[in-house]
């Protein structure tokens, strides 16, 4: 076996055992990876039952209520799943709006609501101009009215 | 002779008859790179229309994500010439790695500086720990380790085969930064440009972006090769051919 032949074995077993151990780390330190919990974590405890937690999903349709301090602003966080009621008290991001996604940091109350301190819009990776997004939104329009036609 | 012999490609790795190739190419990398910026800044500002959600802040991602491409391919490729330098010792796979750090610092530096700036206004925040800019992060902490391990070893032999070391323990990071928005739940959205599914961007968005990619790769090459031009300069000064250049030293 020549010099470099050992050397290229001894890179590739090395890095062979690198590839395990981070795989094993990464698998160890799954859990404190995610970034925030879903409503669906929180009803099946999975998130923590005491302390601030971050919890993440999608701005409920028609479920934003301003109150008239202009200030605190009450909205629900829903995977589809499970929904939870948030509040709020502060300027909320630009993309903030219903139906998108939203990263908010806070606890619960005594009485059991999730109060928030800090409201993170997330966005999608899908860019595209007004006109197509509009265009998309009339044709699923469509679409819903030809499936209501059917069911009736 | 034929580019189809062994002999060809192993003659490249002579800094003697590298030297005149990157010497000739830089000058054509330069008009390149100016080419394809002024092009590139052109359909990212002018061609590209407004998104529906974000307006025209999303327009930073013309710089961003091939910012963060850059610098996550720099730091394979320099891996990669630091292995081969490892293994064969060859002295000019190990000047490609060093002449190619800085660079990919540079990239990765401007793709967290310009994903702070484009976070403040769409996510409320120039800054989260989620997995994707942690591991991120950590990308720009691992060039300054490579750089600076290769500075602090006075050996070029000894500073090059401890920097490979680490550049080698660190491509474990590059897999993690690309798959951390499918693995983990992140603030970070996902890719929209993967190999297996058209690119979730208007198409003028996608020309936009790639030309701005050719741009900074014809820039990395264009600077590496004139960081390694100095290099092979200074580590053959004793020898005749370097001397017909630049006249014996005095």
């Amino acid at each position: 076996m020549k010099q470099r032949h050992k050397r290229l074995a001894a890179i590739i077993g090395g890095l062979s055992a690198l590839a395990v151990i981070t795989a094993l780390l990464l698998n160890a330190f799954n859990s404190n990876m995610v970034f925030f919990f879903s409503p669906s974590d929180v009803v099946a405890k999975k998130a923590p039952q005491s302390g601030s937690f971050r919890l993440g999903g999608l701005v409920g349709e028609g479920s934003l209520v301003r109150e008239d301090d202009g200030l605190t602003v009450h909205f629900d966080v829903t995977d589809n799943a499970e929904t939870i009621n948030v509040t709020y008290k502060g300027i909320l991001p630009d993309l903030f709006r219903e139906g998108q996604g939203v990263v908010t940091q806070g606890s619960f109350d005594s009485v059991g609501n999730f109060v928030a301190s800090e409201v993170l819009a997330k966005h999608d990776e899908t860019y595209m101009p007004p006109e197509v997004a509009e265009a998309l939104e009339k044709a699923e329009q469509a679409a819903k009215k030809v499936d209501n036609g059917g069911a009736i | 002779m034929s580019i189809f012999t062994k002999a060809f490609w192993l003659q490249l790795s002579s800094p003697k008859v590298f030297y005149p190739i990157a010497d000739k190419s830089i000058p054509w990398l330069l008009t390149a790179t100016v080419l394809l910026l002024l092009v590139g800044l052109y359909y990212a500002f002018i061609v590209a229309p407004v998104d529906y959600q974000q307006g025209n802040s999303y327009r930073i991602m013309f710089i961003h994500v091939p910012a963060a491409w850059m610098g996550m391919w720099i730091y394979v490729v320099m891996c990669i010439y630091a292995i081969i330098g490892l293994i064969w010792n060859t002295r000019l796979s190990n000047m490609m790695a060093a002449a190619l750090a800085p660079t990919g610092a540079l990239f990765t530096f401007l793709a967290l500086w310009t994903g702070a700036l484009w976070g403040k206004p769409t996510w409320g925040a120039y800054w989260v720990w989620d997995a994707r800019l942690t591991s991120f992060l950590i990308l720009l902490f691992l060039y300054f380790g490579f750089m600076s391990l290769r500075a602090a070893i006075d050996d070029p032999r000894r500073a090059a085969r401890a920097s490979a070391l680490l550049a080698m323990v660190g491509i474990v990071n590059i897999p993690i930064i690309y798959f951390s928005v499918k693995w983990w739940n992140t603030l970070h959205q996902g890719a929209s440009i993967t190999l297996d599914k058209a690119p979730t961007m208007a198409a003028s968005m996608f020309t936009a972006m790639m030309i701005m990619a050719a741009a900074f790769l014809t820039y990395t090459f264009a600077v590496a090769f004139m960081r390694i031009r100095n290099e092979i300069l200074e580590k053959e000064k004793n020898s005749a051919w370097v001397n017909e250049i630049v006249g014996p030293e005095k």
